[in-house]
């Protein structure tokens, strides 16, 4: 079974289409890289995948649930983090993952004992007392990422995840996706950076709503006679 | 000064794009000074009271049908013994018991005495005094009226004249209350939310980056909401004369400027807050309680101020809005020029300079 | 259940770590209630006496002396000349000007009666009307002493007089304060857990991280549960200092049962949470709670019979009141302290508060939505 699976999936806001009848799948412990420009109804997939957002037509199934009925069933099975969303300023580092932990129902032990193995990968044992307000962006991003599957989902949605900052971390938190992906979590990504789709080992590209491409990036440049992915980026984007 | 005018202009945009806040920065106002210009006074009409009347003779009972003529009280009960008067008491809507002894009419022609006792509920003090000062004088005005139009010897007529209010209406002490406390909340308030906003949001600091200087930026932001600010104090003004008969008896242009000059000692106030906080949520709290509570209870809008102890007498001198209270009233009620309400407009005018020129400060400090 | 004890334990966390809020919290009240229930002062005594004796004479002077013996009244200033008197009236430096005409001590005993000009400031209506009230029993009393004294009468002989006497109860010394303290007590507890729940709330939409819990497996009543819990337990903590100060500093008297309060607290502020919830679902911005909540409060403290009786508002008005939470908890609270009144006294109020709670939260619930 496919961890995501959409059929002809649309929401409409009033006259206006947000996502116009999508169809794709994405395979296990697969990198799906979902591209677009500002506007093109990604977000909006995305939070009908999450199970934020209810869907106008069509159908979806996250980790083998249905968006419609069993929202909260995927929720179990999801994790999530955006951009916009880092964790709790006030709150410790170490306040933080005890808040998530607790949230996704696991126990006191393993709590703990995974906010060890967390600090140790990311080499934050000495910042685990301090206020996450204090703590350099990267290093937010990272730990928001490692927090959003501290419960061993199966699939983690990660919205922007890199926006702001520098290459060198950028590099890092992809090892971490890898690394996620290497146990076999799905990661289902939307970003802006070409350099970072050449990451994944499939891509879509939206455009106005809907799917106009989708293939590995190899794929996709030879279709597009391009040379990088920023060249079929924009050959769709301008070639409607 | 271009730059200033686009700046205020993108103020302007913010306001009156978000329709929820201008309806409340508008609405606010008009509901609350009608609200409490209507509701916030200490006429005492109607109060619920109960009779313990054990000599239910005729002239106890023209005594408490005189009680009920006027408008005064009206009487919820009549009590069958003693005992029954704490239990009314404790159901909490009677304010007074009247407690008229056996034989009232027999005492007061054979004996030339009869009693009346009135207990009153003071756990509000204030109606429990007044109420038995009502009912004392109807009570004196049946005495004469049993005892008949004998003239007495050496008979002292006292008249009375109720100056500047002779209806004694409390519109009169509440409403320029209800109107200096409206614009000081919704000035201060209005102005040091949105800088804290914009602190919160970041945006602050793209201004600060912009060429602007930062006092520009302060008063590009401040210039809107004086302009609202002022709108609002002549709705507010309008309504106190239109909807409640406030007559100005001294100079409209005097008022107006006045008007105007605690507009801006309300922002000032504001800016303020809004440079000593940060974050929204402690700007609207600092508001709420800073301002709110102290200034309905410090300024003389209640409570007298004369009754307060000395240290609190002194701390009410740095309420602008008892300042401008004394204004209102003095031009409005009693007819005052700027001959009389000069050292109140000094104080509101030093207050606006030192709430400026201390925010000034912070914010160059924060820059630096 | 587990869910809302990890947002309990974030919610504590986020304010106790709040220095700003934690002097919000905890010391402005208590300096608030320090100080202002001293502010809240009705007596009306030592009131500004200008007398304009222009008779000069024996009984003239007693008149005076009268007056400002009795305590109400503190003489400003004594003259012949009746602009100066007007001009402390217009300057608020004189509350009342007594007049006293020439002639007054012969024109009584020569024609048997003789008048007295007063003058009120009746700005303050209320006060002017007491004032009045102060005024005309001392000189109805200083009448009756020289009317017995000149014609040598005995009570017997005069006119019949209905004799009046009167007790305040529950408050024997009318101390103005212990009226007040409950009151405030009530405001205090009401902005704390209240306005601040609501607020709460609308701050995690602001800042974007309402969205991430939005996607965790967190139930919509494990988390407005987890919000509003912890202003409940700060608000009641709130009533039970307000109350220790209450009774330390200002000797307020607790005639009836503290459960009983706090019961009925417990369901109030269910109400005021419920409300915070509510306005949190239809604002977007901190800013617009903050401006609704505060559109609220006001109304509701100023018209709560907090400051002036409810039962001196028009008709209107008083049905106003009947859905105001702040209302029956000011009510509630002073019957209860004041007066000792008991259970059979309240649980009508009880129930209203509680019916009030269900139907602020089910509207509130109802339109929390959890997907958008």
């Amino acid at each position: 079974m496919q961890p995501i699976v959409t059929k002809e999936l649309t929401k409409k806001f009033g006259t206006f289409i947000a996502t116009n009848a999508i169809t794709f799948e994405v395979k296990e412990g697969e990198i799906f890289g979902f591209l677009g420009a500002n506007g093109a109804g990604k977000t909006t997939a995305m939070r009908m995948l999450c199970g934020l957002l209810r869907p106008s037509s069509g159908e979806a199934k996250v980790a083998g649930f249905d968006v419609y009925k069993q929202a909260d069933r995927i929720k179990q099975n999801i994790g999530y983090m955006s951009q916009r969303f880092s964790l709790y300023e006030d709150l410790k580092v170490k306040e933080n993952i005890r808040f998530y932990g607790g949230i996704y129902g696991l126990s006191n032990n393993t709590i703990k004992e995974k906010t060890k193995q967390l600090l140790q990968k990311l080499q934050m044992e000495a910042e685990a007392d301090q206020l996450v307000s204090a703590l350099p962006l990267g290093w937010k991003q990272k730990l928001a990422f490692s927090v959003a599957i501290l419960h061993d989902p199966s699939i983690v949605f990660l919205d922007e995840p890199t926006g702001g900052v520098d290459p060198v971390t950028r590099r890092q938190f992809w090892d971490l996706i890898y690394e996620a992906a290497g146990r076999g979590v799905t990661v289902f990504v939307t970003t802006h950076y070409m350099d970072e789709a050449e990451y994944c080992d499939r891509i879509s590209i939206m455009v106005d709503g809907r799917i106009q491409a989708l293939d590995t990036p190899r794929q996709l440049k030879a279709q597009f006679q391009a040379e990088s992915m920023d060249d079929v980026f924009l050959k769709l984007a301008r070639g409607k | 000064m271009r730059q200033f005018f686009v700046f205020a202009r993108k103020e302007f945009y913010h306001i009156f794009r978000d329709k929820r806040t201008l309806l409340i920065l508008f609405g606010m106002p008009i509901v609350q000074i009608v609200l409490f210009g209507f509701a916030i006074t200490n006429e005492i009409k109607n109060a619920e009271i109960a009779v313990l009347d054990q000599s239910r003779d005729y002239y106890s009972n023209r005594l408490v049908q005189q009680l009920q003529a006027g408008s005064y009280f009206k009487i919820d009960q009549e009590l069958q013994s003693h005992q029954a008067i704490e239990a009314a008491f404790k159901e909490g809507r009677i304010k007074m018991v009247v407690v008229i002894p056996p034989k009232f009419g027999e005492s007061f022609f054979h004996l030339h005495k009869a009693q009346v006792q009135l207990l009153a509920d003071a756990g509000d003090p204030n109606t429990a005094t007044t109420l038995i000062n009502y009912a004392r004088a109807i009570i004196g005005n049946y005495q004469q009226e049993l005892n008949g139009p004998q003239s007495m010897p050496l008979t002292i007529n006292t008249t009375v004249r109720m100056q500047y209010n002779p209806a004694l209406k409390s519109v009169f002490l509440f409403v320029p209350g209800v109107m200096t406390l409206i614009l000081l909340l919704v000035s201060a308030m209005m102005t040091s939310i949105t800088i804290a906003r914009e602190k919160e949001l970041g945006t602050m600091e793209i201004l600060l980056v912009s060429p602007l200087p930062p006092a520009m930026i302060v008063t590009g932001k401040v210039v809107p909401y004086i302009v609202l600010s002022f709108i609002n104090a002549l709705v507010i003004l309008g309504m106190g004369i239109w909807l409640f008969g406030m007559p100005i008896k001294g100079s409209i242009v005097l008022l107006l400027l006045e008007c105007a000059l605690f507009v801006l000692t309300s922002l000032g106030l504001g800016i303020l807050i809004s440079t000593v906080t940060d974050k929204q949520q402690t700007a609207m709290m600092a508001s709420m309680m800073g301002l709110l509570m102290p200034t309905v209870l410090l300024s003389g809008f209640i409570f007298p101020v004369e009754s307060m102890p000395l240290p609190l007498r002194l701390l009410s001198n740095i309420m602008p809005a008892k300042w401008f209270i004394i204004i209102l009233k003095d031009i409005m009620l009693k007819g005052s020029g700027l001959r009389e309400v000069w050292p109140q407009s000094l104080v509101l005018c030093g207050m606006t300079l030192l709430f400026v020129t201390i925010s000034i400060r912070k914010f160059k400090i924060r820059l630096s | 259940m587990r869910t809302i004890f990890f947002i309990l334990q974030k919610e504590f966390l986020q304010i106790f770590r709040n220095r700003g809020m934690m002097a919000i919290i905890f010391l402005i009240p208590i300096v608030q209630l320090l100080v202002l229930s001293n502010a809240a002062n009705y007596e009306v005594r030592n009131l500004a006496i200008d007398v304009v004796d222009q008779d000069h004479s024996a009984w003239s002077q007693r008149l005076v002396n009268k007056l400002t013996a009795s305590g109400y009244f503190k003489l400003h200033r004594q003259t012949f000349n009746e602009k100066a008197a007007f001009e402390d009236l217009q300057l608020d430096k004189a509350d009342i000007v007594l007049m006293i005409p020439r002639h007054f001590e012969r024109d009584l005993v020569r024609e048997d009666k003789a008048s007295l000009q007063l003058l009120v400031n009746a700005i303050n209506g209320s006060k002017a009307g007491l004032a009045n009230g102060y005024t005309n029993n001392i000189i109805r009393s200083f009448n009756q002493n020289i009317r017995t004294e000149w014609l040598a009468l005995d009570g017997r002989n005069g006119p019949a007089v209905i004799e009046v006497t009167y007790s305040n109860w529950f408050n024997t010394r009318l101390d103005y304060k212990v009226f007040m303290v409950p009151g405030i007590i009530v405001v205090l507890v009401t902005m704390i857990g209240a306005f601040l729940s609501g607020m709460n709330i609308v701050k995690e939409k602001e800042i974007g991280t309402i969205e991430q819990l939005n996607v965790t497996p967190i139930r919509k009543h494990h988390f407005i549960l987890g919000k509003l819990i912890p202003f409940w337990i700060v608000a009641l903590f709130e009533l039970a200092l307000g109350l220790l100060v209450g009774k330390l500093v200002f000797h307020l008297p607790m005639a009836g049962s503290l459960w009983l309060v706090f019961l009925f607290a417990a369901v109030y502020l269910w109400v005021m949470l419920g409300m915070g919830l509510l306005i949190s679902t239809f604002t977007e911005t901190q800013q617009q709670a903050m401006f609704i909540a505060w559109f609220f409060v006001i109304i509701f403290i100023l018209m709560s019979g907090l400051f002036t009786p409810v039962e001196n508002m028009p008709h209107w008005a008083q049905v106003l009141t009947w859905f105001n939470p702040i209302a029956y908890f000011v009510k509630v609270i002073r019957m209860v302290l004041l007066k000792g009144s008991g259970w059979a006294n309240i649980q009508i109020y009880l129930l209203i508060m509680l019916a009030y709670a269900v139907v602020m939260n089910g509207i509130a619930i109802w339109n929390y939505r959890k997907i958008t």
